[in-house]
């Protein structure tokens, strides 16, 4: 089924992959326009504006496939990338695949969620629950302007559906674990989370990426579309530690109506090339986002951060709190875009993007991107970017601490402001503790967060 | 015969980046355990400077002359070692460091210097009792300890928090740089009290102040002045006093000594 100029490229998958079962048939037609929206986009270059600093020739180059068998893997492997103290339901893919053998139960979900809550594979609601997810799936990627999101549109696979129903608070976190291991060939996966809160409803859900290999070569191109309803509270976590050989392309898309709030943290700390879009529209009046997040690159990694933010109704606030922490040769970017439309006055919009660079090497690049169409808007934006500050690295040694601890503990002070923002404090812990095991010569540096 | 607890020897000292400028030009200190001295000085003295290379500042070079401490030269040694080896410089301005509680620095901090010595490490518990003992003998709250290090601090919670973590660290010389400035009465009574709760046989105390306000509560054995980078004349508590009636004029520097 391998089209034949291109054999084994990455626009070859989406041919191959579409053995679909009948019942999976009514999405076809949003399957096909994606494909029709990725031949008409095309492999993005530098000329696209908003791929001006990201080279994807590595990743045009690697031959993808679609995942083939299932990998073997053992429970005690699955086991270790748990969330230490953290009461969730997890459900675990595997280089794409769900594996119910790996996941929590049916019956576990039902009584940590609640029978009323949805929370299932994204094939089941499709093949059992169209009427429900219908009205949602695809609905904030119809229209793709970006290629990584037309692909994803015309290789919908699996990834999770979580409906919770109006008034409903879900106290126990949904975690989406998506496992990669070595395969023979790269796997392209195209995972998809929709999440759907009804008016008043709260629920969290954490992205987890992770895998077994760090010299593993995969594409994790990953969607999750958020409705936040009127009211309804949904925090969203991205924690990104794929293989430092692999390529992630995650994209939140989160649809807020009246007086709702979305809160989104992610931490990118794996990967060879990461682009991380958050793309959330403020659709009614008052309603609320965070975007927090915490870059921390080494060696050659390209950890890329492209924010749109839609200011589409009056009265709302956002904010934004990205920094990024790199070192050696690695290079992050951060694109801040701010669109507030005409009917979105009084809207109240804050952008912050800070940097520290460990080492002469290392760059970012840093944008902020203001489009502005109401006359009554208070938006403000900074960015700076810098070294570790010796002064206090001084402080901290003539009390005793070793250059190194000293410069770690001060790296890690600079990153702890995010890591505050976080409700969790399971993951806070977990991400602090591997963002110190990432930084140089920290080891035996014990931060209680 | 007593080691001193500081010996400096015709200390010459210039910035690394501009070398044409030396700060310092031969100035000799010995402090032996028990002592309390003070350098007093203008403005651009170079007392700030004697300071920080002290504590091992990068920023200065060491052309000539030595610094040893409790017998041994240090002027190899980083401010790490140095601060494992018992010497502390409370600084004119702390930094403030959001993201680190106080807490987490110095129980850091404390067995650092645990480790330098040979000894074992303290758990958590062993520390906390630590810090409340400390924290009572120089009356600083303990809920100070759960703030971010320095940060929102008014002056004289920055200045008590140094006093503090010199008694936690268990420093056997304290160099106060400019302890005073910036401190009310009340500050100022409380930061000396706490530094006197620590004076001892053992311990000894470096006083670096631009006015003699600060040497009525804590009383120093010896007063220097220093000007121009060199200590131009050394005596007993009299020595400040002298200088408060004639300020730095016979020095031919007119500045007031008064506050």
């Amino acid at each position: 089924m391998t089209l034949a100029t291109e054999p084994h490229k990455l626009d070859a998958v989406i041919d191959t992959s579409r053995d679909i079962p009948e019942c999976q048939s009514w999405l076809n037609p949003f399957r096909d326009a994606g494909r029709e929206a990725f031949n008409r986009l095309g492999w993005p270059d530098r000329r696209n504006e908003s791929w001006r600093f990201t080279n994807l020739d590595a990743l045009k180059a690697t031959n993808f496939v679609s995942a083939v068998d299932d990998a073997d893997i053992s429970a005690n492997t699955v086991g270790g990338f748990a969330i230490p103290e953290l009461d969730d339901v997890t459900l675990v893919f595997v280089n794409g695949r769900f594996r119910e053998d790996l996941s929590d139960a049916p019956d576990k979900l039902a009584n940590k969620l609640g029978t009323n809550v949805t929370c299932c594979r994204l094939t089941e609601a499709i093949c059992q629950h169209r009427e429900s997810i219908e009205p949602f799936i695809g609905k904030l990627t119809a229209d793709p302007d970006d290629v990584f999101t037309a692909l994803s549109n015309a290789s919908v696979e699996d990834g999770v559906f979580i409906r919770v129903p109006r008034g409903v608070t879900v106290d126990t976190p949904v975690h989406i674990l998506s496992i990669a291991t070595e395969t023979d060939e790269p796997v392209a996966t195209h995972p998809r989370n929709v999440i759907v809160a009804e008016e008043g409803a709260h629920v969290t859900v954490l992205e987890h990426y992770v895998t077994t290999s760090d010299d593993a070569v995969y594409l994790n191109n990953a969607v999750t579309e958020v409705f936040a309803d009127a009211e309804a509270v949904v925090h969203h976590y991205l924690l990104e530690k794929e293989s430092e050989s692999a390529f992630n392309v995650s994209s939140l898309f989160a649809h807020l109506a009246e007086h709702a709030d979305v809160h989104s943290h992610t931490v990118l700390l794996g990967g060879k090339l990461v682009r991380n879009n958050v793309l959330p529209t403020l659709a009614g009046p008052r309603a609320h986002c965070l975007i927090n997040g915490l870059y921390v690159g080494h060696g050659d990694q390209h950890l890329d951060n492209a924010m749109r933010v839609n200011h589409a109704a009056p009265d709302c606030d956002s904010r934004q709190f990205y920094k990024g922490i790199l070192n050696d040769q690695s290079r992050g970017v951060f694109t801040g875009r701010i669109i507030v439309d005409q009917v979105a006055q009084r809207t109240d919009a804050v952008q912050s993007n800070r940097n520290m660079l460990l080492s002469d090497d290392a760059r970012v690049n840093a944008r902020p991107q203001l489009e502005i169409y109401a006359d009554d808007v208070k938006c403000t934006h900074g960015c700076t970017t810098g070294a570790v500050d010796p002064e206090n690295v001084f402080y901290f040694m003539s009390r005793g601490l070793s250059e190194d601890v000293a410069r770690a503990m001060l790296i890690y002070a600079f990153a702890a402001e995010g890591f505050g923002r976080m409700e969790l404090a399971p993951v806070r812990q977990l991400l602090a503790a591997e963002m110190i095991a990432k930084l140089p010569k920290a080891q035996g540096l014990s931060i209680e967060v | 015969m007593t080691t001193p607890l500081l010996d400096i020897k015709n200390l010459h000292v210039r910035l690394e980046d501009d070398p044409a400028v030396e700060i310092l030009h031969g100035v000799d200190l010995r402090i032996m355990p028990g002592e309390v001295h003070s350098i007093m000085g203008p403005n651009g003295s170079g007392k700030s400077t004697l300071a920080q290379v002290l504590a091992g500042k990068e920023d200065y070079e060491i052309t000539e002359g030595t610094i040893a401490f409790q017998g041994e030269d240090i002027t190899e040694l980083g401010p790490d070692e140095r601060a494992n080896a018992g010497l502390f410089l409370a600084f004119q301005y702390p930094v403030e460091i959001p993201g680190v509680s106080a807490m987490q620095f110095l129980k850091a901090a404390v067995n650092a210097k645990r480790v330098a010595e040979g000894k074992d490490e303290l758990d958590a518990a062993q520390l906390l009792k630590h810090f409340r003992e400390k924290a009572t003998q120089i009356n600083v709250p303990y809920e100070m300890l759960k703030r971010n290090v320095n940060e929102g601090f008014s002056g004289g919670e920055k200045k008590r928090f140094e006093i503090f973590q010199m008694a936690v660290l268990g420093s056997v010389l304290g160099i106060l740089d400019e302890t005073d400035s910036g401190l009310d009465i009340d500050a100022l009574r409380i930061v000396s009290e706490g530094v006197n709760s620590m004076r001892s046989a053992d311990h000894g105390f470096l006083l670096i102040t631009h006015y003699n306000r600060l040497l009525e509560y804590i009383v120093p054995d010896h007063v220097h002045i220093l000007v121009k980078g060199k200590i131009v004349k050394s005596g007993g508590k009299e020595v400040a006093h002298e200088l408060e009636q004639t300020g730095y004029a016979p020095f031919g520097v007119h500045e007031p000594v008064g506050a």
